[in-house]
């Protein structure tokens, strides 16, 4: 068995090498044939994205924008590319992977003769590698790249990851952190006995969670993804839903954010909709914070947040979503939000009881089945 | 009687009319300009100074002019008291103006230089610097009132023969010269004046100042003065290097004297302050302190025609006294009287106009009554003439204000233009006006007006002037130049008005400023208009320029990494792709390549056409010295030596520098190339002006 990974990743390192020089290559005939090189990379743009329905996630469409090199828009984004290409052909070939900051640091210096540098900040760097992944139709741990662990596991499931065995009942206060790549090859779920999955927000609700054996009680995992999930993080919640069957529920605040968070990891982003069949969850659910809790759960007035015109705004955008257009609930729940004209964070349900959230609050909803999806 | 009597004796013991009688008597025009030297420019040292110099400039340059001979001025002044206390507000100079002219015949001398109101050019309608003939002996009496000392003058009519050395005084009772010494001398142009300076001395050895060979026949004129030499504005500096411009044929040496009166307006002429040394450095050059304003161009301004004035133009009196004239020399009639004292008066016009006045074609011009006059005044008020004939007119040209801006001003762009010919008040009149912008001018200071007259510069009572109203009452903002409200528009520019005109209306006899009549306003306006919107083009032309050479620059910093990344990945030679994508960004800039190439096609275009009137000096926009002659395509600056510092004559070992170079340096090069590369099919006239040289003659 391992060793048919590492024969297919063999494999696979070598069809994504094969693409980069094909890439530089066509580059290359252009300029020597007296054409002027350009790239042509799917865009990743709302109006590139498709909506199916059927499927009940985002796709990216055909759309591509070319990057020519002489024009002062995107020269530079053109110079970029070749070199992080450049930088992505070696991390293979050295048979090492890197992080998005270290591809950033590795692509970084000083145009030579001038005092403008190659790349400015890291937020140059990425979207640049994930323009890389699309023009190459190849996903990023087959560029030898991944991000930072970001957020945590904990419950009732032992995995595998990189031969080692992981028992996610023993992993004390910080959880098992999610690594960027979490592939079947990295990543195998040797024994699972959780029925479902408590997806949270941040850390600290986590915590409240953890703190409280929740995921014992209830027989679940528990998982977050520090803000908006990253990719390693929604892979693994995707896995874990097509390949075990656990139902995904989230604990999310009571604002524009948190039900982003929710869209992205039910139907995918607009900017990785060429990954939305390996990222989305379509049945993800949203158990939470909605707008009625206030009253219902009686709640202070301290709590309330005030939306910002920013926050209104926000919010008729993902009310109009395609896939919250026709969905009374959703329509019902972001009107009501805007109604109270303020949001609140989970935490907020601290203010009835310090385990009020864990012990009262999720644990009613879960039984009333009060969720949106 | 006696009511009379009784009157007289009532009133308080006065003058009778008898005895007022005896103190009336003639004032003479030497006496009453003696009294108010300052209607003639006399009014203070330091004016007084500059308004000898003009004055004695003026008459050469016209008197050379008229003889077609090329100009070659020098203006020398001594310090006759260089001891003088450095507070001193004037002190005493001798003025000395030799000139290549044609010489003054001996019986001449006298009038010319030593009565005033005597001349040949006040009776006639014709373009000429001097007008009415006080100029010379006024400055000749303002140094004999100042110094007691008479005017030095050396003339050689004849190219072989001795010249006359005359010493005069003028007696301001009698309007009259008093010779004091009058003899013959072999030397001319004076040997003395070579050796004034170590400067001079060192030119002398070069040929290049004051060589008999030149000055074959010639004037040279010697005033002592009381004044004061202090550079800056309105300063003999400022003229010279303006009329260095306004006659680009003509060659100028100055020697300044040994010391400057101090320097409370040390901003220098065409520039200020620092730009100064720019504006002088293209051209002119410097040897020892001597000051050389080349030759700009190699042809005379055309011969002007005299004219005959035009009805319209003359007032009744005059009309009175010109049928008095006509009766008193020709006794004609008064059919003949128009036809020949007017111009555009043909047979049938004065038919016609005999006419109107009650006269056959027969009666006798003696024979019109005042009445009669004043009806055919009447008449040619009425009457539809075609306007005088302007071929009267020598307008500098725009090839040649092209040549004289770009000696004297160190600027990036260069326009001209050179209106046609207007009429004011029957007489004829054209306006020239010329910009420079860019280059080294000061960029955030009011444009400098320089204005002109018959060629020659006008330094004071500017805002008086109808060339300055005209500046300010053009819309710069057109342009793409900012112009706060009723002022001057700033920027880097400099402006020029020339009026040339067979009269030209000062406002005083010191000749300072043009008086404003509509018509002249008018025509100044439409000639800085368009100049004005080559200028506007030029700068949206060089702003696209800027634009496409910032995006080359932008393809050229980055295709370095590609082909290198490139060549990472498929191993192929980084080089060789750098090469095809340098090409590419070359090829695809070629805007910013095509503009300036475009640029010189406007340029050689006008060669032909002869009327764009634009000069662009690219390399004045970074100042950079270029030394060889550049490409044939861009028009170059000439080798700009930074002036060096003139070492005082105290310090020998300072290097002498003499930047003029020998007259046949490098002269074959140009003009072979030239005709190569664009044969013109207006062979006869000037090319573009393009490269002045210290030794200009070889380039044009």
């Amino acid at each position: 068995m391992a060793k048919k990974t590492t024969q297919s990743i063999a494999e696979r390192d070598a069809r994504t090498q094969k693409k980069i020089v094909e890439l530089a290559q066509a580059i290359s005939k252009m300029t020597l044939s007296g054409r002027e090189p350009q790239l042509s990379i799917p865009t990743r743009t709302k109006s590139n994205t498709v909506w199916n329905r059927k499927k009940g996630i985002l796709e990216m469409g055909d759309g591509t924008a070319d990057r020519p090199l002489f024009d002062l828009k995107t020269a530079k984004q053109f110079m970029q590319t070749m070199l992080h290409a450049s930088t992505i052909k070696d991390l293979i070939e050295a048979g090492k992977t890197s992080s998005l900051r270290g591809v950033f640091y590795k692509a970084k210096h000083t145009v030579a003769g001038t005092k403008e540098n190659t790349f400015d900040t890291q937020d140059e760097s990425d979207p640049i590698l994930e323009d890389l992944e699309v023009a190459l139709a190849a996903l990023r741990e087959e560029l030898h790249v991944f991000a930072e662990n970001r957020g945590s596991m904990v419950g009732n499931i032992t995995i595998v990851d990189k031969g080692d065995e992981i028992d996610c009942r023993r992993m004390g206060s910080g959880g098992y952190a999610l690594p960027s790549i979490v592939e079947p090859d990295v990543i195998q779920f040797k024994k699972c006995e959780a029925k479902f999955i408590l997806h949270v927000e941040k850390g600290t609700v986590w915590n409240r969670f953890n703190e409280d054996r929740f995921w014992e009680k209830h027989n679940c995992i528990l998982t977050h993804g520090a803000g908006q999930p990253p990719r390693g993080c929604r892979r693994l919640l995707q896995r874990l839903n097509q390949e075990l069957g656990l139902p995904i529920i989230c604990v999310l605040d009571n604002d524009p954010w948190g039900h982003y968070i929710y869209s992205v990891i039910k139907q995918g982003s607009i900017s990785l909709a060429f990954e939305s069949t390996r990222l989305a969850i379509p049945e993800a659910k949203f158990l939470g914070i909605r707008a009625k809790d206030f009253r219902q759960c009686g709640l202070d007035d301290a709590v309330k947040i005030d939306l910002t015109d920013n926050d209104i705004k926000r919010a008729r955008e993902i009310a109009a979503y395609p896939w919250f257009e026709g969905h009374k609930g959703w329509q019902k729940e972001i009107q009501a939000m805007l109604t109270n004209g303020f949001k609140m964070e989970v935490e907020s349900l601290i203010t009835k009881d310090i385990s009020y959230v864990s012990e009262t609050y999720v644990p009613e909803r879960l039984k009333a089945k009060d969720w949106l999806d | 009687m006696d009511a009379v009597s009784e009157t007289t004796a009532k009133r308080r013991k006065g003058a009778t009319a008898e005895e007022m009688a005896t103190r009336q008597r003639d004032i003479s025009v030497s006496e009453f300009f003696a009294k108010n030297r300052h209607l003639l420019g006399f009014d203070n040292p330091r004016k007084a100074l500059l308004t000898a110099v003009k004055e004695a400039v003026d008459n050469s340059l016209d008197a050379c002019e008229e003889a077609g001979i090329l100009p070659e001025i020098a203006v020398i002044i001594e310090d006759l008291q260089p001891d003088r206390p450095a507070t001193a507000k004037s002190s005493r100079y001798r003025l000395t103006v030799v000139d290549n002219g044609p010489g003054i015949v001996r019986k001449q001398v006298e009038n010319i230089f030593g009565r005033l109101l005597y001349g040949s050019k006040f009776h006639r309608l014709k373009m000429s610097r001097g007008q009415q003939g006080i100029g010379i002996s006024a400055a000749g009496m303002y140094g004999l009132i100042t110094t007691g000392r008479p005017m030095v003058i050396h003339t050689k009519p004849k190219a072989g023969s001795a010249a006359h050395h005359i010493e005069l005084a003028m007696n301001t009772k009698t309007n009259r010269a008093e010779v004091t010494t009058d003899d013959e001398v072999k030397d001319f142009p004076p040997a003395r004046l070579a050796s004034i300076t170590q400067g001079t001395r060192a030119l002398v050895a070069e040929g290049g100042f004051l060589s008999p060979e030149t000055f074959r026949t010639g004037t040279s004129v010697s005033i002592e003065l009381e004044g004061r030499y202090q550079r800056g504005r309105g300063s003999v500096d400022e003229f010279l290097e303006l009329t260095a411009i306004a006659n680009p044929h003509a060659r100028i040496t100055f020697v300044p004297p040994s010391r400057d009166a101090g320097s409370e307006d040390d901003a220098s002429v065409l520039a200020h302050a620092e730009a100064s040394a720019a504006t002088k450095a293209t051209a002119t050059t410097e040897t020892g302190g001597v000051v050389i304003y080349p030759r700009g161009v190699q042809e005379l301004p055309p011969e002007t025609r005299e004219i005959q004035p035009h009805p319209k133009g003359i007032e009744l009196g005059i009309l009175l006294q010109m049928l008095k004239d006509y009766e008193a020399t020709e006794k004609g009639s008064l059919f003949t009287f128009l036809q020949e004292r007017f111009c555009r008066v043909s047979s049938a016009t004065a038919a016609q106009m005999c006419k109107a006045a009650d006269a056959t074609s027969r009666t006798r011009a003696g024979d019109v009554e005042a009445p009669q006059a004043e009806k055919l005044f009447q008449f040619f008020q009425e009457v539809k003439l075609p306007p005088p004939p302007t071929d009267c007119l020598a307008p500098i040209g725009v090839r040649q204000l092209l040549a004289g801006m770009l000696k004297g001003v160190r600027a990036e762009f260069y326009a001209a233009s050179s209106r046609s010919a207007e009429v004011y008040r029957g007489r004829p009149f054209q306006i020239e006006a010329a910009i420079a912008f860019g280059g080294d001018l000061p960029a955030d200071e009011p444009a400098r007006v320089i204005r002109f007259a018959n060629r020659v510069p006008l330094l004071f009572q500017q805002s008086a002037c109808s060339s300055f109203k005209a500046v300010l009452e053009t819309g710069w903002k057109n342009y793409n130049l900012q112009q706060p409200r009723g002022s001057l528009p700033a920027g880097p520019l400099v402006i020029m008005l020339h009026m040339a005109s067979v009269w030209v209306p000062f406002t005083s006899e010191s000749k300072e400023a043009i008086a404003d009549y509509d018509e002249i306003r008018k025509e100044m306006k439409l000639a800085l208009m368009e100049c004005g919107r080559k200028l506007g083009t030029y700068l949206n032309k060089r702003a696209k320029m800027r634009r496409e050479g910032e995006r080359r620059d932008v393809f050229e910093r980055y295709i370095g990494e590609i082909s290198k990344a490139i060549g990472a990945i498929t191993g192929e030679d980084a080089k060789r792709l750098y090469d095809a994508l340098h090409a590419q960004a070359k090829r695809k800039t070629a805007v910013a390549d095509q503009h300036l190439d475009e640029d010189g096609k406007v340029l050689r275009e006008q060669e032909e056409l002869d009327d764009d009137g634009v000069l662009i000096v690219p390399a004045a926009i970074t100042g950079a010295e270029i030394d060889a002659p550049a490409a044939d395509d861009v028009p170059v600056r000439a080798p700009s030596p930074r002036k060096p510092k003139a070492g005082p004559s105290s310090t020998p070992a300072a290097k002498p520098a003499p930047r003029v170079p020998a007259p046949a340096s490098k002269p074959a090069a140009k003009p072979a190339a030239k005709p190569a590369s664009k044969p013109t099919p207006t062979a006869s006239k000037p090319p573009v002006p393009r490269r002045p040289s210290q030794d200009g003659p070889t380039l044009f």
